[in-house]
């Protein structure tokens, strides 16, 4: 599998570290949303937000868009920018 | 036998060349492979099969060679299961038939075929089953035994394996006319080209015909074509190189036998295995011809048609005097009328079609079958059989058999998508979009002819690049005429040779129900083999469609998936065998602690020094107890270099802090270390270590060897994805910095004179100094409960550093210690590692119960106190009864309850012999422990067979020492 990091141009997945699904980036800020935000994920047989690290490259945290059946990579932005 | 002259364009009779088949001298030429050679020399028999023994021939000229697999080489270097048809000859080269004792003329499991009526498909499932005792004992054996056809030498390999990346525009995936006018297109057009051949020669199906392409030979037109991708600087041909898998985003995998024809391949790699990285692929792989099951097809000297052509065109060998064709289509008139064209006698030519016409001068049988062939170790006769029931014999020892083609389709199902069935051609062909980015063009997409490869290869690669069509040469475009003929009625026609599984298999399987495909192929093992089934799979299926009443296209096709054909480990490890396996890394001081006597332990990819044993120690432990008490009444040094260590800078500095660590941060003033824990968003502990502000907005953190990645991604996390807003920088200095932690009552002593300036700081205090004119951080901190400093200097000045500590405490009694010793010193204080922070536990388990309570939010204090969490308290425990002996790992169990997992109570996580106390100590994590503390337990560790009664006590063994950390 190959992604297309923003900062550093389209590059192999052994050079990225993989996380979870991109909901972790929705941190609750009260208490009752945690149980979820911790525990619950959707299992999709599609297409499915990820959160990828460029840890051997310029370690920036991605925001990959995937079809996890076909593993074809529709979207990469940087999660900063997506935070932001 | 001699080559045919005028016949054999790849071997060069000119020269000779000695090799060795079962230890017999035959001589070969140059362009042989080892099948043809053999064949040369009259050889017939070159494998028994793998259940029944029986005796196997050859049926291909390629790498889907199901029968003749060898052991080439000797020694360590034996190589088993080697398929003869690919195998170039060299000089020297020994091989060795497989799967036969005492000979291959006279095996004795050929027994195996007299018993073939028990040794149906399914025989293992039904007649292993009991007693159950008897499965280990003796089934397992006796399978095991039976099981396997050519043997691994069980040595190292010594060869030597590279692994390489390429990338190009255009990959193309076999050099025949498609592949090569695909490449041409591209290539001309200015794209990197990569053209993969599996053949040591280009013109793929052209070197075993008679056919002409523009005018000229299709040999001669290929190496035209050739000489001109070579004058391209654009274009890499790569031969001798298989694309064995298709991959996501466009990678293929790739073996290169780069010197498997080699007598000594010196320097030189024996395999790459190469990662291809292409824009687009073009699948241009030809055909495989299929075979046409009938009663005893497995004698050698039936043969594939298309193999008979290649063995007469390509190396000037027919495999016998009297040659018979049998065939359902078409194609198989080429072979005889090729065989006329030599001068070889044609003794029948049998075609299954009753309206056939073929125009040629020998003896023709339409509506014809062969129904049994005959001949001891090799074919010498044939029963046919005709349409009005008639039966006549046939002298024949060549078979050549065409049942039609299928293309080679392979890589196209790799990545999931199913072959798709086309009735026009009686084949599959692969689905569209199976790989994102693969097109297949010529006969790996079902258009057979000649001129249809020509023009599809080139067409596809010129609407890839938007080039003009280049000018097209004439060929041949015989459409493809085929009646579908799969077997003949009667017993024991073969289907999957490697496997040894008949027609009859497949019908056993159709009447115990395993109907569907998937079924099928694991009840009979058809396909299953080292070939995948290149063979076997589609008459099978067909043969499943028959009894089924289904049409091929609903019964469907199992899908292949990588290798194409098989890969060696050897070739996938490449270099990373041995200390290449993974990375090693050592600290600046390394080189000074190996002088030093170090003896080493591997924590992660790091080679710490574990003990530094005086000459007259002969135990580790003696070694420990002395670096031990050398610290606790002396001095010693130890080199810490390898704890994480992470800067984070910027206005918001303390507000990331703050949030990712459970400790609060807020009051930690400047030139001051707080010991500091971070949870885990599940509100477990991730792992500790020290924060210290050395500047208004500049923090140093420092982590366990082991987190240091773990926690720098993390907090990259935080400031990424959670606090984009926040105004921080967060820099890696692990490998900047070495650091040495000086620990004793002499500690400062030790330092004294070493820095310029004084040694005056308070516990857990922080200051830059400097060493010889070179910025320095000596921290204020102990991990042994010693009066203790950490020093760290920039790494390149470690070692030097190092060395000059290690004499300074030497003059004052002192020396180094090691791993070891670091951690009985701090077991005896009730200091934490991940062996305590293990994923499980909270920060009450870890004693440390109101941290955090003050402070707003940080990651896991949510959490942190939902019900049901934690437990195991962190206790300290040391033996009580007569077994002084405790073990890490091991069980508590309460005095009066069974040693059973459901009694368990806890479990010891570190111990050590601590020489202070005399005797040993543990940490341990208890149910309660901190009400426990006083009690006795069991301790049993069912591994290593020990129990012990034992005392829970408080963790922390030693309270006052004689030059205190925090004095």
């Amino acid at each position: 599998m190959r992604i297309d990091c923003p900062n550093c141009g389209m590059r192999d997945s052994g050079e990225f570290t993989y996380l979870g699904a991109a909901s972790l980036m929705n941190r609750p800020t009260g208490g009752a949303g945690f149980h979820a935000y911790v525990n619950l994920r959707d299992n999709p047989a599609g297409e499915h937000a990820e959160l990828w690290q460029h840890s051997a490259g310029c370690r920036a945290w991605l925001r990959v868009v995937r079809n996890v059946s076909s593993h074809r990579v529709l979207a990469v932005e940087l999660a900063r920018e997506v935070a932001r | 036998m001699t080559r045919l002259a005028r016949y054999g364009h790849g071997v060069d009779t000119g020269v000779s060349i000695p090799f060795t088949f079962d230890g017999k001298p035959y001589c070969g030429h140059p362009g042989d492979t080892l099948a043809s050679a053999l064949q040369a020399n009259g050889v017939r028999v070159m494998g028994r099969s793998f259940k029944y023994h029986r005796p196997r021939g050859v049926l291909s000229a390629d790498s889907t060679e199901p029968n003749a697999l060898m052991e080439i080489g000797t020694g360590a270097e034996r190589l088993p299961n080697t398929r003869a048809t690919t195998q170039e000859l060299f000089e020297g080269l020994s091989a060795r038939s497989q799967n036969r004792w005492p000979s291959l003329g006279w095996d004795v499991m050929a027994l195996n075929d007299m018993l073939s009526p028990f040794f149906g498909a399914g025989f293992y499932y039904k007649t292993f089953m009991w007693p159950a005792s008897f499965w280990e004992k003796l089934y397992e054996p006796l399978i095991r035994r039976a099981a396997g056809l050519g043997r691994l030498s069980g040595l190292p390999d010594p060869a030597r394996y590279d692994k390489a990346t390429a990338h190009c525009d255009l990959l193309v995936i076999g050099a025949g006319p498609a592949g090569l006018m695909a490449a041409l297109t591209a290539g001309r057009a200015g794209k990197r080209v990569i053209l993969a051949e599996e053949e040591p020669l280009v013109g793929g199906r052209l070197n075993g015909e008679a056919i002409e392409i523009g005018g000229h030979s299709g040999l001669d037109w290929a190496s035209g074509i050739r000489d001109e991708l070579q004058s391209l600087p654009n274009v890499t041909l790569m031969l001798r190189t298989t694309v064995t898998g298709a991959y996501d985003g466009g990678t293929y995998g790739a073996l290169q036998r780069v010197a498997d024809h080699v007598p000594n391949p010196a320097e030189a790699p024996r395999q790459t295995f190469w990662n291809i990285v292409a824009r687009h692929a073009l699948l241009t792989s030809g055909a495989h011809e299929r075979m046409i099951a009938f009663a005893n097809n497995d004698r050698p000297g039936v043969m594939l048609g298309s193999a008979v052509r290649t063995y007469l065109h390509r190396f000037g060998v027919v495999p016998g005097q009297r040659v018979a064709v049998f065939t359902n289509n078409n194609d198989g008139w080429r072979t005889a009328r090729d065989l006329l064209d030599a001068g070889v006698t044609v003794t029948a030519l049998i075609d299954t079609r009753a309206d056939a016409v073929p125009d040629l001068d020998c003896p023709v049988m339409t509506g014809a079958q062969v129904v049994n062939t005959a001949g001891r170790l090799g074919l010498e006769r044939l029963t046919v059989a005709h349409s009005d029931g008639s039966r006549t014999q046939v002298n024949a020892n060549v078979l050549a058999v065409s049942g039609g083609w299928n293309p080679a389709l392979h890589l196209g199902s790799h990545m999931g998508a199913r072959p798709v069935w086309r009735d026009d051609i009686a084949a599959f062909v692969p689905a569209g979009d199976g790989v994102p980015g693969l097109r297949a063009a010529g006969a790996a997409h079902g258009d057979f002819s000649t001129h249809a490869a020509l023009q599809n290869g080139a067409q596809l690669a010129a609407d890839l690049f938007g080039q003009d069509l280049p000018d097209i040469p004439q060929a041949e475009d015989a459409p493809t005429t085929i009646t579908p003929f799969w077997h003949v009625a009667g017993k024991r026609a073969w289907l999957d040779f490697q496997n040894d599984v008949t027609v009859k298999d497949v019908q056993l399987a159709h009447r115990e129900n395993f109907r569907s495909v998937e079924h099928m192929k694991r009840y009979t093992t058809l396909g299953m083999a080292t070939d995948q089934g290149k063979h076997a799979n589609v008459p099978a299926l067909a043969i499943m469609a028959e009894l089924t009443g289904q049409s091929i296209s609903d019964t469907g096709t199992t899908i292949y998936r990588p290798p194409y054909t098989p890969v060696q480990i050897g070739a996938l490890a490449g270099r990373q065998k041995g200390a290449h396996f993974a990375p090693e890394r050592r600290s600046p001081a390394h080189a000074v602690a190996l002088k030093a006597g170090a003896k080493w332990v591997d924590a992660g990819l790091w080679k710490r020094a574990s003990l530094f044993p005086a000459r007259d120690e002969k135990y580790w432990r003696q070694t420990c107890d002395r670096e031990v008490l050398m610290v606790r009444n002396n001095v010693g040094v130890c080199d810490v270099s390898t704890l994480g260590k992470i800067e984070v800078l910027g206005p918001d500095a303390l507000t990331l802090l703050d949030r990712v660590y459970a400790t609060g941060l807020a009051t930690l003033a400047q030139n001051r270390v707080r010991y500091a824990l971070m949870l885990r968003e599940d509100g477990l502990v991730m792992d500790d270590g020290t924060v210290t502000r050395l500047g208004q907005a500049h923090y140093l953190l420092s982590t366990t060897t082991g987190a240091a990645g773990q926690v720098l991604s993390h907090l990259e996390f935080c400031a990424q994805c959670l606090w984009p807003e926040l105004d921080v920088q967060i820099a890696a200095v692990s490998d900047q910095w070495a650091q040495f932690a000086i620990a004793g009552p002499k500690a400062r002593t030790a330092l004294e004179g070493l820095l310029d300036g004084a040694v005056d700081l308070p516990f857990m205090g922080y200051a830059p100094v400097r060493i010889g004119g070179v910025d320095a951080r000596l921290f204020r901190i102990s991990y042994s409960g010693e009066l203790g400093y950490e020093l760290a200097v920039p790494a390149r000045f470690g070692a030097a550093l190092f060395a000059t500590l290690i004499k300074r405490v030497a003059s004052l009694g002192g020396g180094a210690y090691g791993l070891e010793a670091l951690n009985v010193l701090r077991i005896e204080k009730g200091f934490l590692t991940h062996a305590e922070i293990d994923g499980r536990v909270t920060l009450d388990d870890l004693g440390f119960g109101r941290m955090g309570a003050a402070k707003e939010d940080f990651i896991g204090q949510e959490m942190a106190h939902r019900p049901g969490l934690g437990g195991l308290q962190l206790v300290g425990v040391k033996p009580a009864g007569v077994v002084r002996q405790l073990t890490g790992g091991a069980l508590l169990f309460d005095l009066e309850d069974a040693p059973v997992r459901e009694n368990m109570r806890g479990h010891t996580t570190s111990v050590a012999f601590s020489p202070v106390l005399g005797h040993m100590i543990g940490l341990a994590l208890l149910q309660d422990g901190r009400a426990r503390i006083g009690e006795q337990l069991r301790m049993v560790d069912h591994v290593r067979d020990v129990t012990t009664i034992c005392e829970v006590v408080s963790p922390v063994f030693i309270e006052q020492t004689g030059g205190q950390g925090n004095g």
